[in-house]
């Protein structure tokens, strides 16, 4: 792989980036709404503090002004200022960020961990009963949509059988095994959901790409060579299989980090999704930017790496 | 007028409490026989000079602390912490976690002090007899969180920090025009340009919290923002601030030194932002994970099924938001000078009087309340109709097709062959607005449904809230700019005295291009006796008469139908079986954070 290829992809980032900071800015600002309009319809403040904190926050300038003031302030490292809440928008989303990794991490990892012995399994004994299990609850996995699931669960756990709380709280006021029991107890519900959602669609990418594999010529030598059935599929099926895979992970990492902001909402996890959609409601403009737009940096960052991760993996694919 | 009673009675009733020939409550029972309220004679009694009967307190702990965990679930959690910068209920109710004003309001729209040693009374020399200053008395041994005294600088600091417009504090309007001086230590004085009858709103209720002068001197005017306190309240009240984390959480600690003894309760609180109102609900009325949940916007039906499962109730607080519709008296389909709804037109139709007062008899307000609103919405015929001292009682609501169809008819509007009523080859339509939410939506269809019947072709049109309530100048659709012939939402009253409700009726307060549409007269209505009215109640001592000027303002814009009032929107909160709080109407959901417990 050459340095070349990778230097001519970084600076191909920086126009589509550029591109994609001045669309969103664009259309927020074009959106209807004021992030003081609470303050419009309070008949004890008077308009002109509206105004004066309008003029203050740079509301009232044109849209390009503004632009420049975020791209350049953007490129020195400054986030912006949340209009709501009075505070830097670095601060906002570090604040939010850990919890974000640790329950969409975990399904990260959950789905994962299902996925791939599900999948490898079902693909080396097709249309076998457990294949036919596997495959109905990866379509009724992928065919729920969270909302509903999280619903459910929260009815069955925590409303009929009591056994697990269906409001995230951050601070938990416990030491040693007690705070860690805790923790997981909360989260067990929404990293399931989520996990279980993207496992299912995992399963099925895994069960094709190992069927793929399965069938090639190569695994058939192996086989002949009197290779035991569970070295073949570890080391020369499974292996090969997953680059594919390896990719369809790579670009779901950026997901990690911008949040899940319907299951976030659902069980009140304090994430990044949730702050995203907090902050469109109360039309808070510089932490909206901010979010998208460092989602956008790692979706576009991640394409690269996948890129990179595929060349590195299968060394067939050239690079030009 | 609104009483019966004449004046001259009234002040020899008054005078024989002040002599002890009349006990309170004898006088209370004959003004109640008289069909005045009970909070509203015990105000008569106040401002006549006699003290106010010490609201029994029902708290019942007998020691500070060992409460455990207080829980709290606000479905959109504060963003800011800074009184002076709180722009939404939840904010406010955030940083009263900490900070205490004066004074509260209690449900009944009487002043509880909080920071004050005393409540200021003509009788105890706080009030001037001229209406143009009060002096208050300052709780002593009151600290800061972090130990320093309380003192009348802090007073003082408020009122120069939010005075100065470059510190664009929200509370700006309470302080602007009064001037407030240190007495001594430990009292201080707020002077007012004029006689002001409404005197307890500086330093007092959702706009009065104090924060410490030694903590914010330095941040004074543009440089507010920059405040580290903004973040991290010290301020007066029974917790200390613990963990922030805007619209998600905020925590606090029991503070040991609180000025009230045995108070607070709760060992710490912690108070939990996000998600949507019903699953609020849940945690509190079905599973008990909370123990309260704020503003309950949830239907009275599924509020009652969650109630059944014994684990907490829901508390309904009467307050004086009102959803009502409004009648353009402009028309809102010619544009005059770049505007619509201009005041310098006439509605075409709704300026027959008959034809608004068939229209406010078609409004089934007792339907609306029983099969949309329930507990959350009872039907009034009022605009104004709390605190109860300011409610009109001769004003009545009905529901008549009947009578509306007698009206119409009697206008001229005949009946045409598709039962829609026509005058001079002009349909007889309206277009009716509201903002989106599914109790307005059903509020439209049953309204709709009445005017069909009475042959009037009613078009309902709805916006999303966000566009609805905005003030974008470039939008036609916002609720100020009215262009329609009518509309429906709630307008909010957030004090207890109805000064600055009851503007939404002064002419100079039109909506109009020229103000980009701020002014709050939004049905654009003009009224030269109201006007008369709204300027002598500004500046009128006497209570009594007070109280009966905004009744018949009340009684003069709901006659005339410039508005029809549907239903209250009193508060709504749910809690724990446990849990004893008083919420209300007219202060901060935590305005009395410190007395809350649990009972055993």
């Amino acid at each position: 792989m050459s340095r070349q290829y990778i230097i001519r992809r970084l600076l191909i980032a920086i126009p589509s980036l550029l591109g994609i900071s001045l669309v969103l800015f664009t259309i927020l600002a074009l959106a209807p709404g004021d992030p003081f309009e609470e303050l419009a319809t309070n008949p004890a403040v008077p308009p002109e503090v509206r105004a004066a904190l309008r003029a203050k926050f740079g509301l009232d300038d044109p849209v390009w002004t503004r632009y420049l003031h975020w791209i350049t302030a953007m490129l020195q490292g400054d986030w912006g200022f949340s209009f709501v809440s009075r505070m830097d928008v670095d601060t906002l989303i570090l604040q939010r960020l850990p919890v974000t990794l640790i329950v969409i991490g975990s399904s990260q990892i959950i789905s994962i961990l299902v996925a791939l012995p599900v999948g490898v399994l079902a693909a080396t004994r097709p249309y076998s009963l457990f294949d036919q299990i596997a495959n109905t609850f990866a379509f009724i996995g992928f065919s729920l949509p969270t909302f509903f699931t999280g619903l459910l669960f929260i009815l069955v756990f925590s409303i009929q059988l009591d056994w697990l709380p269906f409001v995230y709280r951050a601070d938990i006021d416990a030491t040693g095994w007690q705070f860690y029991w805790e923790h997981i107890k909360q989260a067990i519900m929404p990293v399931m959901v989520l996990g279980l959602f993207q496992g299912a669609s995992l399963v099925r990418y895994v069960r094709s790409s190992v069927l793929d594999v399965i069938k090639l010529d190569y695994v058939t030598t192996a086989r002949s060579k009197g290779i035991g059935e569970r070295k073949v599929i570890t080391k020369h099926v499974v292996r090969n299989a997953l680059i594919p895979v390896v990719t369809l992970v790579a670009l779901q990492m950026p997901i990690v980090f911008g949040g899940a902001i319907v299951t976030e909402q659902i069980f009140r996890v304090p994430g990044i999704g949730s702050l995203l959609i907090s902050a469109m409601l109360a039309n808070d403009t510089p932490v909206v930017m901010a979010v998208t737009f460092v989602f956008a940096c790692l979706v576009v960052l991640f394409n690269l790496i996948a890129d990179i991760l595929y060349g590195w993996l299968d060394p067939r694919i050239a690079f030009r | 007028m609104g009483f019966d009673m004449n004046e001259h009675e009234l002040r020899g009733l008054i005078g024989k409490v002040k002599t002890g020939r009349l006990s309170r409550r004898g006088f209370v029972q004959r003004m109640m026989a008289v069909g005045i309220a009970a909070p509203f004679a015990t105000q008569l009694l106040v401002h006549s000079g006699v003290a106010m009967a010490q609201a029994k307190d029902t708290y019942e702990p007998t020691k500070r602390g060992g409460g455990g965990i207080l829980k709290v679930l606000w479905w959109q959690g504060p963003t800011l912490l800074n009184p002076h910068f709180a722009v939404g209920t939840k904010d406010q109710d955030g940083s009263r976690l900490f900070y205490e004003p004066l004074a509260g309001w209690d449900p009944d729209g009487n002043l509880k002090p909080k920071l004050a040693a005393t409540i200021p009374t003509r009788e105890n020399g706080g009030l001037s007899a001229d209406g143009k200053s009060v002096t208050w008395k300052l709780k002593q041994g009151v600290t800061w969180h972090d130990g320093k005294p309380f003192t009348a600088d802090d007073c003082v600091f408020n009122w120069e920090y939010a005075r100065d417009p470059a510190t664009a504090a929200v509370t700006i309007a309470s302080y602007k025009d009064v001037v407030i001086e240190k007495v001594d230590d430990y009292t201080v004085v707020v002077k007012f340009k004029q006689p002001t009858p409404f005197w307890a709103d500086a330093l007092v209720g959702t706009r009065g919290m104090i924060i410490p002068k030694h903590l914010f001197a330095d941040y004074i005017g543009g440089k507010s923002r920059e405040a580290p306190t903004n973040l991290k309240p010290v301020g007066t009240g029974p917790y200390l601030f613990k963990d922030f984390k805007p619209g998600d959480l905020v925590s606090g600690t029991i503070n040991p030194n609180y000025h009230q003894a045995n108070k607070p309760y709760f060992d710490a609180f912690e108070m939990k932002g996000g998600g949507d109102a019903v699953s609020a609900a849940r945690a509190v009325l079905q599973t008990g994970e909370f123990d309260f949940a704020w503003n309950m916007q949830v239907e009275d039906e599924i509020l009652s099924r969650l109630e059944k499962s014994g684990k907490g109730r829901v508390q309904v607080t009467p307050g004086g938001n009102i959803e009502h519709i409004q009648l353009n008296t402009t028309d809102p389909w010619v544009e005059v000078d770049g505007e619509r709804s201009s005041i310098k037109t006439k509605h075409p139709i709704l300026s027959d009087p008959l034809v608004r007062q068939a229209l406010s008899v078609l409004v089934d307000k007792d339907s609306i309340e029983k099969h949309i609103y329930g507990r959350t919405g009872p039907a009034t015929p009022n605009f104004l109709n709390n605190p109860e001292r300011f409610r009109s009682k001769t004003m009545k609501f009905e529901f008549n097709i009947d009578k509306a169809a007698g009206l119409l008819e009697k206008a001229g509007w005949k009946k045409g062959s598709d039962g829609i009523r026509e005058k001079d080859g002009k349909k007889l339509k309206f277009v009716y607005q509201t903002s989106i939410n599914q109790p307005r939506q059903k509020t439209q269809a049953i309204v709709k449904q009445a005017a069909q019947k009475a042959g009037i072709d009613m078009e309902l049109k709805s916006v999303t809230a966000s566009v609805f309530f905005s003030s974008d100048v470039a939008n036609p659709d916002t609720y100020t700019k009215f262009y329609c012939d009518l509309q429906m939402y709630t307008t909010t009253m957030s004090q207890p005295d109805p000064q600055l409700f009851m503007n939404q009726f002064a002419s100079w307060e039109v909506a109009t291009k020229e103000n980009k549409w701020q002014g709050r007269n939004i049905t654009r209505w003009r009224n030269a006796d109201y006007d008369k009215l709204f300027r002598q109640s500004e500046s009128e001592l006497d209570p009594v008469k007070r109280a009966s000027l905004f009744i018949e303002m009340n009684n003069m814009a709901v006659g005339d139908q410039v508005v029809i009032p549907v239903v209250m929107r009193p508060g709504v909160a749910a809690l724990g079986t446990k849990l004893m709080a008083t919420i209300s109407g007219w202060d901060n959901n935590t305005w009395d954070l410190s007395d809350w417990y649990k009972k055993a």
